[in-house]
């Protein structure tokens, strides 16, 4: 064990280059985890900006130009940089271990949706330097944000930025849905399919159908500003409100590309911590079928005070309270499973449980505007700035940190201080209500959202002072985080195979994993396979007696696994695309220049020989 | 695992906090205070709806607030690991459970479903009383141009309105989207570019009340207020015979020379006063200006001093503002200043 051990540390040594050209999808997630982590840390600043800004009423620090251009970014990059790369890093880490795979599907795509997602992030933060950075907030309503009212360069960078980390997204979408759908190990089944696996399953379909109406938004607005097209201008005859569509059918389904991962991750995590089979499985996968096929039906409740009439409204209003049926029931399947448990309090499970209390609380003020009268006094409010930060802090961060200290073992074969974890957890906590708790209130009292300040009349003082507390106090909280990766990476005790005694496959192999996963693919005979006798083809060893102690992995692999090579030509590509999307700021020939690298890139890449790798397997 | 009581520690501040939460909730639902732009303090039918509607659905997310969160505190409390306790029996589900925690929250959300569509199609069609009140209300970055088509009066970021009788407001924006919302008569209706969009209320109560633009608009989106003052129907009577008219004749000498600032300056390309050569459009109607409460869209209160901090740096006090700086020494902005205060 120990001589294999230190080949399987091999997994992430090798220079810049090695990582430049890895097709591995572990080696790919850490990458998403790395950019989607300082993407998470710098939209953090931004928001603690935007408190100072916000701490007493009529404070001028910030310019309201830079405020504008701060709150923008805020958004823009929590959704497209830090919550989508963290999603995507879990994805690539997890899921191919958890349905018995060795790589993904299209290794190669894999490394390119990558690169392309870190270009359109370095790009948009470029605007930075470049006149400003974009303005017109992260929905970037026309008409505002058309040449005649946003003149600089801060929309196309949005545009091309998000443009280019689209194409990224919908790769990656095709990628995962092709991965879980054909490469699950032998009776790998789809009632088997860990939880995580399955919501990576329905948010690969949602980004799918998601991404091309906003694509297409995109290169209408992108026509608009640039060749002056009238999309969206009423003075030609079109319809501003056609964006809002445009932008909301992608909008609406992205907050649950960015939800239901975390329940999954959570409806992992909470089996394992509780040594409990998941309560009322199928129930649990359909619930996450159908809050994903409903999150088609509801995207104009982002809209009801456009004034669309009653019967839009009514239909909408309805449709966004039946989503609250399904996400019930999984909060109760989840209370179900912990009901007769032995819970142990890791900081994973901290975190799962954490997302349990205040997930309901940002489910329930959804339920108040979910009715489209109620939310005709509170859309565009603090009140909703309450709502969603209760929804994606208490639910998609707590479920992202709940997979982080779940799987960090797994990834890197070290421990992390539970003490310390215990501190990030009731840190974090305590800081996520002090800061956006009171929001409600100053919601409901008259403070619209995007507001660079407040008149001092408006006895919202004492409200926005706790909040912006609340805000630095996210600051402390970050501390124990970071001194935990740390201390773990160097001296976190070794993790071994399974150290949680948890159920799924990801834990049957050393940790980190051996590069190529599984020395034997596994055969899946039940749901929760490590808590039950199961078989592996060509192994010696015998099933523990009670059914419940996991088998490891054979660590020499009986046969020569074959798997890809590196390979340059993914970031080759991603690099052409770029060139082409700076183009777009206005120049047609970099944009064709840029086309043409990528499609040399295109070219090597297709016809690439296959270079199989094997002497690892030796 | 030798550190129950650690463990309980924790669980002992989640159930305080927990009850911080809910405590404050408590007192907020009891609170009163001095909120001017608060939608929990409603002064019109259209209000008192929303506002009825969502307490209806607050006790509701109470209720299951109070019961899930109940519910997973006393679990993770009950089965917490303790030593010596076997591996938990594997339950694979129950389909009756299933059934009834589908059910429940189905039923709570027909008990809000109802009355929820019941308030759409009253809040979202256009009023039928014959007799309301039509003000033509334009968006514009950023502030807020008010015609009354039935009386001849235009003003700018502050309308008078008669108490008992219904308003029906005309929306529309003159650039970008904009969204009309004083919280305390109503909720918010969106100005959109190409498009007439309709609110109607009726207030019940004679006040000052605040509002100010909800849908961002740029720059200073934030300084885009307005006021609407419910007067009882003589005193809006009163109101409306003076505005409807052309402006006030100037007799104080420094308001006259004030006069000939604003004749010889830019100002008169943008802004309109009414019965003199001041006939400009692109900005707010100064007719009367004078008996306005603000200045610059609800962000000051209308007097000598503010006025010549706004005409000298209107840029610092509203950034972005469309009203170019003008070059005027101290003399001439004090004119100008006592000028539009006479505009009454």
């Amino acid at each position: 064990m120990s001589a294999d051990a230190s080949t399987h540390e091999g997994l992430y040594r090798g220079g810049i280059w090695s990582w430049l050209t890895t097709v591995d999808h572990k080696r790919i997630g850490i990458l998403y985890f790395v950019t989607g982590f300082v993407f998470l840390l710098v939209a953090g600043i931004e928001g603690q900006l935007i408190r100072t800004q916000l701490a007493q009423p009529e404070l001028r620090i910030l310019h309201p130009d830079f405020y504008n251009q701060l709150f923008t970014m805020h958004g823009t990059t929590m959704v497209f940089f830090a919550g989508m790369p963290l999603i995507i890093a879990f994805f690539n880490y997890i899921v191919p271990l958890q349905i018995g795979a060795r790589d993904v599907a299209f290794p190669r795509l894999n490394a390119f949706s990558f690169w392309v997602l870190l270009f359109g992030g370095l790009f948009l933060y470029s605007s930075f330097f470049f006149g400003g950075a974009p303005d017109g907030g992260w929905f970037a309503y026309t008409p505002l944000t058309n040449r005649e009212y946003s003149p600089g360069m801060g929309m196309d960078f949005y545009i091309l930025a998000l443009l280019l980390a689209g194409v990224g997204s919908i790769a990656g979408g095709v990628n995962f849905l092709v991965t879980i759908v054909n490469m699950r190990a032998p009776g790998m089944s789809f009632m088997r399919l860990p939880l995580f696996s399955w919501m990576a399953l329905l948010v690969s379909i949602l980004i799918l159908l998601a991404f091309p109406p906003f694509t297409i938004g995109l290169v209408y607005m992108l026509f608009d500003r640039s060749f002056g097209t009238h999309f969206f201008d009423a003075a030609a005859g079109a319809d501003p409100v056609l964006w809002q569509h445009l932008f909301w059918v992608f909008g609406h389904p992205e907050v649950y590309i960015l939800i239901l991962p975390a329940f999954g991750i959570v409806s992992d995590v909470i089996p394992a911590f509780s040594k409990k089979s998941l309560f009322g499985y199928p129930v649990v996968v359909f619930s996450g079928v159908l809050i994903a096929f409903l999150g088609f039906g509801v995207w104009v409740h982002h809209m009801f005070s456009v004034g669309l009439g009653p019967i839009v409204n009514a239909v909408f209003g309805g449709g966004t309270m039946l989503i609250a049926i399904p996400t019930g029931i999984k909060i109760f399947n989840w209370i179900a499973t912990l009901w007769g448990g032995q819970i142990r309090f890791t900081t994973a499970m901290l975190f799962a449980i954490g997302l349990l209390v205040t997930f309901t609380i940002g489910g329930l003020s959804g339920v108040m505007h979910a009715s489209p009268p109620s939310d005709l006094q509170q859309t565009d409010t603090y009140f909703i700035v309450a709502h969603f930060h209760y929804v994606l802090i208490g639910g998609t961060v707590f479920g992202l940190f709940a997979g982080f200290y779940y799987w960090f073992p797994k990834a890197t074969g070290r421990m992390l201080s539970e003490k310390l974890g215990a501190w990030h957890f009731w840190l974090t906590f305590v800081a996520l209500n002090v800061t956006f708790f009171p929001m409600h209130f100053s919601g409901l009292l008259g403070m619209p959202r995007r507001t660079f300040t407040y008149a001092a009349g408006l006895g919202l003082d004492v409200f926005n002072l706790i909040s912006t507390i609340g805000a630095f106090l996210f600051t402390i909280a970050f501390l124990p985080l970071v001194v935990n990766l740390v201390r773990g990476l160097l001296k976190g005790d070794a993790a071994g195979a399974n150290p949680w005694d948890a159920h799924t496959l990801e834990w049957t192999m050393s940790s980190p994993p051996p590069h190529y996963n599984f020395a034997v693919l596994p055969e899946v005979h039940r749901r929760d396979p490590l808590w039950h006798p199961y078989v592996v083809e060509g192994s010696d060893e015998v099933d523990g007696p009670s059914g419940v102690v996991p088998r490891l992995q054979p660590t020499d692999p009986p046969e020569p696994i074959i798997m890809p090579g590196p390979s340059y030509w993914p970031i080759f590509m991603a690099t052409g695309l770029l060139i082409a999307t700076i183009g777009g700021l206005g120049s047609l020939f970099v944009t064709l220049t840029g086309a043409a690298v990528a499609l040399v890139g295109l070219f090597g890449w297709a016809f690439e020989p296959a270079e199989p790798e094997g002497e690892e397997a030796d | 695992m030798d550190q129950p009581n650690a463990r309980q520690g924790l669980l002992n501040r989640r159930f305080l906090l927990t009850a911080g939460v809910l405590l404050s909730a408590v007192a907020w639902a009891g609170c009163g205070g001095e909120y001017p732009q608060s939608a929990l303090h409603p002064r019109s039918d259209f209000a008192d709806r929303l506002d009825v509607l969502f307490r209806q659905i607050f006790w509701w997310a109470m209720g299951v607030f109070v019961v899930v969160e109940a519910a997973i505190l006393y679990t993770i409390f009950r089965w917490r690991d303790r030593p010596g306790r076997d591996r938990p029996k594997e339950v694979h589900g129950h389909i009756l459970m299933e059934v009834g925690w589908t059910l429940a929250p189905a039923l709570i959300l027909v008990a809000i479903a109802i009355p929820t569509i019941r308030t759409i199609f009253i809040v979202d069609r256009p009023t039928t009383d014959p007799n309301a009140l039509v003000i033509e209300v334009t968006g514009h970055q950023w502030w807020w141009e008010f015609e009354y088509p039935e009386m001849d009066i235009v003003t700018a970021n502050e309308i008078h309105i008669p108490l008992g009788r219904t308003i029906d407001l005309r929306l529309r924006s003159a650039d970008v989207m904009h969204s009309f919302w004083v919280p305390r008569l109503g909720g918010k209706r969106d100005l959109v570019p190409g498009r007439e969009t309709q609110l109607w209320f009726t207030a019940d109560s004679v006040g000052v009340y605040w509002g100010q633009c909800a849908e961002f608009c740029g720059t200073s989106h934030a300084l885009m207020g307005m006021r609407v003052i419910v007067d009882t129907p003589e005193d809006f009577a009163a109101w409306a015979a003076v505005n409807a008219g052309d402006a006030v004749q100037i007799t104080d000498a420094q308001a006259r020379a004030g006069r000939g600032v604003f004749g010889a300056n830019a100002c008169v390309s943008c802004h309109r006063v009414g019965g003199t050569p001041a006939e400009g459009q692109f900005g707010p109607d100064l007719t009367h200006f004078g008996s306005r409460l603000t200045i610059g869209a609800g962000i000051l209160d209308n007097n000598f001093e503010n006025l010549v901090r706004w005409i000298d740096s209107t840029q610092h006090v509203k950034p972005g503002n469309l009203m170019p700086e003008v070059y005027l020494s101290a003399d001439q902005v004090a004119q100008l200043a006592a000028y539009l205060l006479a505009l009454r």
